[in-house]
């Protein structure tokens, strides 16, 4: 049978989907990230080539994500996409007709708006990393409560504590000190997902016309409480899609499919993930400009450079695939 | 003396001669890096705005290569960057060194102040009124000279064959420029760079998006401030034209052109005063951009910088107005190349988008 490899390489996790011809997700991973990319990677081609490899034959590859660069030489990649397309193409599939899409993962978060079936706008987060993700696994942390239990627990609440949500930094810090006034758990963990939302609405979504259907997604639309912060700041229902956590990759499937058309895939095959990588870096001293030019080796030989703004050097060995 | 001057995209060059030629010895400040960042961040408050720190980290290079006098330009109207001279100066006198830096504001705000500044320093470097003037013309020759070549660089890249090749081109562009030194050789020069531009191999059958640029015009212009912003959209194969050049600049603020004019006009219906900085230029620009077809416009803007924040937030109105995407970049320390790409990328696919549903919708 024939599928798609997906796979979506961010800061904090690490997704890896394959679709068969029909669009059908056969098996999706959701990955710490760990900062190991490569490491994370193989594991994840390990574990879906035990499962999958004797049923599926992978006729195309598509990365995303912010180490796509990195991705794309671990795999053999045939499209290597943004993130924000990657998502608006999964959604188009799988939610046809949504006209906002609010993500927010470990890191990043962004807001697409989509009109017709085609990204009209959209915005990220700039300079702040925002990281409402990963805050709230380290709040969640902090409380001694499962991560999977932060939402239900802010759906209990009856009174929400409002709490400074302009940075994260703030929001702890007015968090402790709302903690140590005495309020319950469930008030202070439901104020929390309102400021979040408030801050996303305020910056990342400022001045974008958020309309029906909107889509939510990305590691954080586990989170029921958020969810029902932005339900009740938006008076609108939020649509969280199946494979909420994993769009990145799902739309790498789907570009993928579309960049083979005709065309041999550049997968490497299961077995890359036994393959020994090695990624280096070093400061070119050529210009004032200074690049961190990275090169990996593959079993020894140096597959792959880039960094450099001018292309001496990663003009300078043959391009992978 | 030993005189220095911030770095600015390519306007370096001229001002080189235009230091040595009145009769000084100039001090080219190395090309920002990121060491010129390290030492901006610094020694610079907080929350200054990035050009600033930057040029913080320009000055504390060039008194390292033995700087005495740094000559600079302040802003004006409401904007931070009007005092900002000031804040350098302190800053270097309190740091032990006795530089001087001159800030040179607008000709028309301070008439008798500019000529009283650049009277001293002629007369230090022992020039007189009649030299000053030919140097004069010939250095504008040669800032106009290099502002046509960058223009053509900007043309000639979202069509290169080989990725990269104009900007090399465009680098050894720069060193013949420097070697050129009467109005004769400039104008040689010019032309040499033109034809090694035209020369570079080019597949006409593309057909690029069109990006305008506008927003704060250091990051404007200089490109370590932007990531080299243009040359990326370049190298996707995107054309991209920005709102201001330095000799346009120096153009408008005296009177030579009116371009100003056309975008504050264009802005008027909805921001009608001046907010500092380039916030009402951001604003028209957009609208002339919309006017002669572009597909979409950048904004360029320091972290923090209030005629700009001021200026993104009409232009989600003026967007919907003109139907024109409108990108904000806010720029900082922190920002880094990758992030950057992610976002140009994303817009340049949307503009992809809506150009072929245009041209399909035309069709059917």
């Amino acid at each position: 049978m024939k599928a798609y490899l997906g796979v979506d390489v961010g800061s904090v996790s690490t997704k890896l989907v394959v679709m068969d011809e029909n669009d059908e997700v056969l098996e999706s991973l959701y990955l710490r990230t760990q900062g190991q990319p490569v490491k994370i990677v193989q594991d994840g081609l390990r574990t879906l080539g035990e499962k999958l490899g004797q049923y599926v034959e992978i006729a195309g590859t598509g990365v995303t994500g912010s180490a796509r660069n990195l991705a794309a030489v671990l795999v053999g990649a045939d499209a290597v996409k943004n993130e924000i397309t990657a998502h608006a193409v999964a959604v188009s599939k799988l939610v046809p007709g949504a006209q906002t899409i609010l993500e927010i993962g470990g890191q990043d978060s962004k807001i697409i708006i989509m009109r017709d079936g085609i990204v009209t706008d959209f915005a990220m987060n700039t300079v702040c990393a925002a990281g409402t993700g990963s805050f709230l696994d380290h709040q969640a942390d902090r409380l001694k409560i499962p991560i999977e239990q932060f939402g239900e627990l802010a759906l209990r609440s009856k009174n929400p504590v409002r709490i400074a949500g302009r940075c994260a930094v703030f929001a702890e810090s007015d968090m402790i000190h709302k903690q140590q006034l005495g309020h319950a758990a469930e008030d202070i963990i439901a104020g929390l997902c309102e400021a979040l939302v408030r801050n996303y609405l305020n910056n990342v979504g400022k001045g974008k016309d958020i309309l029906p259907p909107v889509v939510f997604q990305g590691g954080v639309a586990a989170n029921t409480g958020i969810k029902a912060a932005f339900e009740k700041a938006l008076n609108m229902e939020l649509i969280v899609p199946q494979y909420f956590s994993v769009m990145g990759a799902v739309g790498c499937c789907l570009l993928a499919k579309e960049a083979v058309r005709g065309k041999q895939t550049k997968f490497k095959g299961w077995q890359a993930a036994e393959y020994k990588f090695q990624p280096t870096s070093f400061e070119c001293k050529g210009c004032p400009n200074l690049c961190e030019v990275i090169q990996i080796y593959e079993n020894g030989v140096l597959i792959a450079r880039w960094g450099d703004r001018c292309g001496k050097w990663s003009n300078a060995v043959v391009k992978v695939g | 003396m030993k005189v220095s001057f911030p770095i600015m995209g390519n306007s370096y060059v001229a001002f080189k001669q235009l230091v040595e030629q009145i009769g000084h010895e100039p001090v080219v400040p190395p090309l920002p890096s990121s060491r010129t960042m390290t030492l901006g961040t610094t020694y610079s408050p907080e929350f200054a705005c990035i050009p600033f720190k930057i040029l913080m980290g320009t000055y504390l290079e060039a008194i390292e290569k033995g700087a005495e006098l740094i000559i600079s330009s302040g802003g004006h109207g409401p904007c931070r960057a009007g005092y900002y001279g000031e804040v350098h100066q302190r800053i270097i006198n309190e740091l032990g060194y006795k530089t001087k830096v001159i800030i040179f504001d607008s000709v028309n705000m301070a008439f008798k102040d500019f000529f009283k500044k650049l009277h001293y320093i002629l007369r230090t470097g022992k020039t007189s009124w009649w030299q000053f003037i030919k140097v004069y013309r010939t250095v504008w020759d040669k800032l106009l000279a290099l502002d046509e070549i960058e223009l053509l660089a900007h043309q000639v890249r979202p069509y290169e064959v080989e990725k990269g090749k104009t900007s090399e081109v465009y680098r050894r562009c720069l060193a013949i420029m420097d070697q050129a030194r009467t109005r004769t050789q400039i104008k040689e020069a010019k032309e040499a760079c033109f034809r090694l531009l035209q020369n570079i191999s080019q597949d006409k059958s593309r057909k690029p998006l069109k990006i305008g640029i506008v927003g704060e015009i250091y990051v404007q212009i200089e490109p370590f401030a932007n990531l080299d912003i243009q040359a990326t959209l370049g190298e996707m194969g995107v054309f991209t034209k920005r709102g201001i050049h330095l000799s346009e600049w120096w153009m408008e603020t005296t009177h030579q052109s009116h371009n100003e004019e056309k975008a504050v006009a264009a802005a008027r219906p909805y921001l009608n005063q001046m907010i500092g900085g380039h916030g009402i230029l951001s604003v028209g620009e957009t609208i002339l951009y919309a006017r002669r077809g572009f597909d979409g416009v950048i904004q360029l803007a320091p972290f923090s910088c209030i005629p700009e924040i001021v200026a993104k937030s009409i232009l989600t109105q003026v967007s919907r107005d003109y139907g024109i995407p409108v990108l904000t970049i806010f720029l900082d320390e922190q920002t880094g190349r990758e992030g950057l790409r992610t976002r140009l990328e994303a817009f340049v696919d949307l503009l992809q988008q809506r150009r072929q549903k245009r041209l399909g919708g035309a069709v059917s």
